[in-house]
């Protein structure tokens, strides 16, 4: 495979000149520009990760690596063209052996699993000659992919400028069977596939989960009993009961960032308003009121405000009012229709649907509406959910006819479209919160 | 079990002659599909039978895009759907709403349920008992027609009156 030098990722724009004049061993400056038109993702080495059971330490490294290059940010060199092939955590590199080989970015691991895993990893700048970050784990040694996700988190942030993403979950419905009968039950992967379980039997529909902050709790739409209504389930138990019993129809539930607090629809006589009640029950609180459709709530981060998509003015377009209620404003003004509003977590911009000129659109605003970019554009896709850096947006995209929809991850670039490998059909993706 | 074979050979039938007016109604593809298709009831629609709904009323109307105002052709089906519900009064309906695929998920099961409500609210006014009345939305998530095309989205936008 081709090496990109870091003179030629330089001319490309994408480590940052501070570099070239950083001479400060202590302080590495090896960095990845995210920004830019030229960008270039960077070229980093992963030798397998040092282990009693070299197989292991292979198996890891390559999940890292796999991490890493579906980021879209680094280019994983391939481990064979390597100088050195093993990790070793505890010696200095020989850094012009790795700069003659072009490596300006190198990482070396070890791992081990006894009773527990333990992994050490350092990141090394070898222009800099300077360690970028040190880090070692423990970890049940039934998490071994956990590491290789932690491990990749810690990479991502001492190099790209922000928190990773990578030691999370992706909560979703898994469809199958023919199309006028599919059966749809919750499914919950590891980001990158892995690990898939499924929650529910498919003797009810299950649609539009999301996580609780924690990650512990999950609420959904259940049809279950011919009554289709917002459902609690807890993970780690197993135990779920219906939110609340308004005498009516209940769905589209998003947690408060706080998790004390549920967001949800309500549909009476054909009106649709939004509500919010406790997790642990008592009077729902009525935040809009009408004949619209007001349906799809989203707290922003600091949980002061909720916004939502109505269709008080015709076709569906993005609202935003106090977390209390009461005058709402509306946000989106472009053509055609905008739906499934959900805020970054880092609270700056708004992921939507777009319907327009019979196309729908993955996007991106401003948290005030301005600032519109369309991330992805098909014939049908909706439903963003973020990564918890904020730099990620997963949606499904469907093509329509008998076949079903799957999940794809695009970055708030519009780079780096990805499929997310799933055992079946796959819609309504929500990202979980870094795991604790 | 001798009732058993005429009635699968009816129901074979009827869902062969569902499956042929589908094709017809959706040409382009051969891939439309004759399930969710209300009550198949056993038999050629005796008087008071949910095969005669089925069959000689109507189970169904449909809407346009994005809509769930009821067109002329809507209230004519109501209008008959109210007039044989009030004539056999030992049946209870579920009016089912749908939307096509082309919206969002959620929006889709908020237009259902608005769909749902303006065939129940119109029954109700041609006299049948809101008592015997119950509805559900199903979103987009029970298409009848699947095909990328306008006249399957189109039989998708419907309010079924399922007789129980």
């Amino acid at each position: 495979m081709t090496l990109l030098t870091r003179r030629n990722a330089l001319k490309l724009g994408l480590a940052g000149g501070a570099l070239l004049a950083g001479s400060s061993l202590a302080m590495a400056q090896l960095r990845i520009v995210v920004e830019g038109a030229n960008f270039q993702p960077l070229p980093i080495a992963i030798p397998d990760f040092a282990s009693s059971d070299p197989a292991f330490g292979r198996e890891i490294a390559e999940i890292v690596r796999n991490n890493l290059r579906r980021s879209g940010l680094f280019l994983p060199l391939d481990p064979a063209s390597l100088p050195v092939q093993m990790g070793d955590v505890d010696a200095t590199p020989d850094f012009p052996t790795w700069r003659t080989a072009n490596v300006d970015a190198l990482v070396m691991g070890g791992v081990e699993r006894g009773a527990q895993i333990s992994s050490s990893v350092r990141v090394w700048d070898t222009q800099q000659a300077a360690q970028v970050v040190g880090k070692s784990y423990n970890t049940d040694a039934n998490s071994s992919r956990r590491v290789a996700h932690i491990i990749s988190d810690a990479i991502y942030e001492s190099l790209a400028g922000s928190t990773g993403y990578f030691d999370t979950r992706v909560i979703y419905v898994a469809e199958s069977g023919p199309k006028a009968n599919r059966v749809r039950r919750l499914a919950i992967m590891d980001q990158d596939g892995a690990n898939v379980q499924y929650l529910t039997d498919g003797a009810s529909m299950a649609l539009t989960p999301r996580f609780s902050p924690d990650g512990d709790m999950v609420t959904y739409m259940n049809f279950a009993d011919g009554n289709p209504q917002v459902y609690l389930l807890q993970l780690s138990t197993g135990r779920q009961q219906r939110l609340t019993d308004v005498g009516a129809m209940t769905f589209a539930p998003r947690f408060s960032p706080d998790g004390s607090t549920v967001a949800f629809s309500v549909e009476q006589a054909g009106a649709t308003n939004i509500y919010t009640t406790s997790i642990n029950g008592g009077q729902p609180l009525q935040l809009t009121s009408g004949a619209a459709i007001d349906t799809g709530p989203s707290y922003s981060p600091d949980g002061s405000r909720i916004v939502f998509e109505s269709d008080r003015g015709g076709a569906p377009q993005i609202y935003m009012m106090r977390a209390g209620g009461g005058n709402a404003q509306r946000i989106s003004f472009g053509q055609g229709s905008y739906s499934t509003p959900v805020w970054s977590p880092k609270g700056d911009l708004i992921a939507f649907t777009r319907q327009s000129g019979g196309q729908f659109n993955i996007g991106i605003m401003n948290a005030d509406g301005s600032g519109e970019r369309m991330l992805y554009s098909s014939f049908h896709a909706e439903g963003p959910t973020w990564a918890p850096n904020g730099r990620v947006i997963m949606f499904f995209q469907d093509p329509g006819g008998n076949d079903g929809p799957k999940l794809m991850s695009v970055d708030i670039w519009g780079r780096n479209l990805l499929t997310i490998p799933t055992e079946s059909y796959a819609s309504d993706p929500a990202w979980s919160d870094l795991r604790r | 079990m001798v009732i058993t074979a005429p009635f699968n050979t009816a129901l074979r039938a009827a869902a062969m002659l569902l499956f042929v007016v589908a094709i017809a109604a959706c040409s382009r593809t051969p891939n439309t599909m004759p399930t969710g298709v209300g009550n198949l009831g056993p038999g050629g629609g005796a008087p008071g039978s949910q095969q005669e709904f089925l069959v000689s009323v109507g189970d169904r109307v449909f809407f346009t895009t994005d809509s769930s105002s009821l067109t002329p052709e809507a209230m004519a089906t109501l209008d008959k759907q109210a007039a044989w519900l009030n004539q056999y009064q030992n049946y209870r309906i579920m009016v089912e709403g749908h939307a096509d695929e082309r919206g969002t998920r959620e929006y889709n099961i908020a237009l259902g349920a608005r769909r749902s409500s303006v065939a129940v609210n119109y029954l109700v006014s041609r006299g049948v008992s809101a008592n015997r009345i119950t509805s559900q939305s199903f979103g987009k998530e029970r298409p009848v027609a699947i095909c990328n095309d306008i006249s399957c989205w189109s039989q998708n936008r419907r309010a079924v009156t399922v007789v129980q």
